[in-house]
């Protein structure tokens, strides 16, 4: 068996060369808040100089940046881009275009597919594909689980040397602890994060939003946030006797954020990410009963919430994830309780953050940076940087420009967003990947891409 | 003036007094040997229920019938309408023909308010999952007041399967906005978690009944052992049933039907003076007629009937 070396996959496309004039640039990484000139030639950053002093070689492009915000471009650990076998809903080639115009660099897409991404082939087949049309470098996650039942461990040391960055049956827990217990064992040979949708399946039931006050006056059953804890609670536990690496995924209530937070302080290697949903939303925001706010966890109430900005900000949540999960528009126009579970996000994760939190002061911009570029560091994968010598993976904003969720469509195959019709401050214009420009807005193409001749 | 009648929050005060108003003067209609206007002469009312039902959609039908309009009863049980896109398709279907209104009972909570997008009728719920029953609340409502002439300051206990029942809910919210206090009880496997965030008060036992001043007894689902809601009916019983030795003088006592009889409700109970479950029966023609004429015609007085 051949062992991959890479583990993130994507259409190769032209090496940009490129001067970014006067934009803001924030890195925390590198230490830069300021404006600055940035050149980036055959696709690395190869100078950063000071604002309005470069001119680039000719037949360099040139945008004029002047009041805009240069970040080094967002990476985002949990995507569902549906392939194989739920392309009506999402495809690898839409998924991660959409990823491109939400201003990602790389992915990491989630493997339960139909069929679920639990064998060496059929990791190999999406690999394949994702080396032929992914717009950004992506990343695959394989079951932990056959099939998503619980039941047998997939050949993980198998699907890791095939290029699995990790494994999770996300979508499901994993329901028996024992069951558990033998992949964090198995960790030790075949590497990789093993990441957990968390969830008592005795405790969630037929559950279909948050179980509080407003799940009482709607009258449908409620998901309790204690499904979550105590699982993350026990998960946690187990972790940390079998010295086993393991990430949280999509934590959503005060209860997950204290077991995790009580677990590393503990010593336990465990990791959590928060999604922009369950950063700005609360359950009231489904008393209208529209399917595009029902995902799984629940959004939650406002003490919840405010943990999950708490423990991002406080780094207990190491990255924000979107969870990105698209469902066609037959399939969501069911009842509420009917529907199925799941919001996209590529396209509003990082204007709904700085709308709802950085724009009423609640968290620093360069923290919001840093945490959504952080997610495939727990991956193992190099995160993005903006430095000289470094391969360009930027995103420019526009964090004045004013826009209608939805207005217009979407990049992705669906529509299903829980942010559609609202609107947000926060307009990516370019995305460079990997060194390529793999997304440039519509309006900034007209306005600021000028080629010198 | 509202157009679709989907929740009791959809309704103020004055709009519940305005339908209740409007329902006494229907009530006499019924009293007359030729039980009809023509308000609605000309016009189409569906009766789309997902669900079955006796009372409800014979009320709905009756009512539409006695304001002259013509009805389309569709009844659809079972297996054809899994799925929320036949709800769609079959309400475009149905919008094809013009109707006046359409007057939807599902298992599903929201379904009322998801139809409003598909059609141009008036939408009145008739029942959408565990959510409301709204038309339930103002016949419920319109029974005490024929009763007691005003909900202000009463006491009123719901007592029984909270959780999963619309009846409770839409009560709740109209009770309370005519001016009552209520006070919901049961097992406490069956009281939605921080339901006190509707404005009521919740109870485990039936210790503090006397307290009230109507009884609001509701269905207790045979089913519910299965899931473990309670251990046995017998023992349920025992804790919950309302009956001759519970109440005391002076209390009025509900139940929106089918009464289980021996369960919920001792057979004693049901047949006393305390009870107005009959009354309530024969309210729901004139308040469904009187919510009808709201969507429909909404004149602000009350001449129509004349």
């Amino acid at each position: 068996m051949k062992v991959t070396r890479t583990r993130l996959f994507h259409r190769q496309s032209a090496p940009a060369e490129l001067l970014i004039r006067q934009a803001h640039v924030i890195d925390p990484r590198s230490g830069l808040d300021a404006p600055h000139d940035v050149l980036v030639r055959d696709g690395v950053v190869a100078e950063l100089g000071a604002p309005g002093t470069m001119s680039g070689s000719s037949g360099t492009p040139i945008i004029e940046a002047t009041g805009k915000h240069l970040f080094p471009a967002f990476v985002d650990p949990h995507v569902h881009l549906r392939s194989p076998g739920q392309e009506h809903k999402e495809n690898i080639a839409t998924g991660t275009r959409a990823a491109a115009a939400g201003g990602f660099c790389q992915v990491i897409a989630m493997p339960n597919t139909t069929p679920t991404i639990d064998q060496v082939s059929t990791l190999q087949a999406v690999i394949a594909t994702a080396a032929e049309q992914a717009q950004v470098p992506t990343g695959f996650l394989a079951s932990i689980t056959v099939a998503l039942r619980g039941s047998e461990l997939t050949e993980m040391a198998a699907l890791s040397d095939a290029g699995a960055l990790g494994f999770t049956d996300d979508g499901k827990p994993v329901v028996s602890a024992g069951m558990l217990r033998r992949a964090l064992q198995y960790q030790r040979l075949a590497g990789g994060v093993i990441a957990l949708h968390e969830e008592d399946p005795t405790l969630s039931a037929d559950g279909v939003m948050h179980e509080g006050a407003v799940s009482a006056r709607l009258g449908v059953a409620g998901i309790p946030s204690i499904s979550e804890s105590t699982f993350v609670a026990r998960d946690a536990a187990i972790a940390r006797y079998e010295d086993a690496r393991v990430h949280f995924q999509h934590l959503s209530c005060v209860e997950s954020v204290e077991a995790l937070s009580r677990a590393r302080a503990e010593g336990a290697r465990v990791s959590g990410e928060a999604t922009p949903h369950h950063l700005t939303l609360t359950d009231e925001s489904v008393l209208g009963l529209d399917a595009n706010l029902k995902m799984n966890p629940p959004l939650r109430a406002e003490r919840d919430r405010q943990a999950v900005i708490e423990g991002l900000r406080s780094g207990v949540l190491e990255c924000i994830a979107t969870d990105h999960a698209p469902h066609a528009r037959h399939e969501k126009e069911m009842s509420f309780e009917q529907a199925p579970m799941g919001t996209t996000g590529l396209e509003t994760a990082f204007a709904a953050v700085y709308t709802n939190l950085v724009r009423p002061g609640v968290l620093p911009l360069a923290l919001l940076i840093e945490r959504m570029t952080a997610g495939g560091g727990l991956y193992g994968l190099t995160v993005p940087r903006i430095a000289v010598g470094e391969t360009a993976n930027l995103v420019l904003i526009d964090l004045e420009r004013e826009w209608l969720v939805g207005e217009g469509g979407y990049v992705s195959r669906s529509a299903n967003c829980c942010f559609h019709g609202r609107r947000l401050r926060g307009a990516v214009e370019l995305t460079v990947a990997a060194g390529s420009v793999v997304f440039t807005s519509r309006g900034a193409e007209k306005t600021t891409l000028t080629e010198v001749e | 003036m509202i157009r679709h009648l989907i929740s009791i929050d959809d309704l103020d005060r004055g709009g519940i007094q305005r339908i209740l108003d409007r329902a006494r003067s229907f009530a006499e209609v019924s009293g007359r040997e030729i039980k009809k206007v023509p308000a609605l002469k000309g016009r189409t009312v569906v009766n789309l229920f997902y669900e079955s039902s006796t009372r409800t959609s014979s009320s709905f039908e009756l009512a539409a019938k006695r304001l002259s309009a013509d009805v389309v009863n569709i009844r659809s049980v079972g297996s054809s309408v899994d799925k929320g896109e036949s709800l769609k398709d079959t309400v475009q279907t149905l919008s094809a023909y013009e109707p006046a209104a359409i007057v939807i009972r599902s298992p599903y909570a929201g379904a009322a308010q998801q139809i409003v997008e598909w059609t141009d009728a008036a939408v009145v719920n008739a029942g959408d999952g565990k959510h409301e029953h709204p038309t339930q609340a103002l016949l419920d409502v319109y029974t005490l007041m024929q009763a007691l002439g005003t909900l202000e300051g009463l006491n009123i206990w719901i007592v029984g399967d909270v959780m999963h029942s619309r009846v409770a809910r839409s009560d709740i919210l109209a009770f309370q906005r005519m001016g009552a206090t209520v006070t919901v009880c049961g097992p406490p496997t069956l009281i939605p978690r921080e339901i006190e965030a509707l404005g009521c008060r919740s109870e485990v036992t039936l210790a503090r009944l006397h307290e009230a001043d109507v009884v609001y007894v509701l269905r207790m689902q045979q089913e519910r052992m299965h899931d473990a809601y309670v251990p046995t009916l017998r023992e349920y019983a025992q804790r919950y049933q309302v009956n001759l030795g519970r109440l005391r003088d002076g209390q009025l006592l509900m139940h929106p039907g089918p009464v289980n009889r021996g369960i919920e409700l001792s057979g004693d109970a049901i047949d006393s003076d305390a009870a107005l479950i009959g009354a309530q029966v024969k309210s729901g023609v004139a308040v469904r007629m009187a919510v009808l004429y709201e969507l429909l015609v909404g004149a602000p007085a009350l001449q129509a009937v004349a």
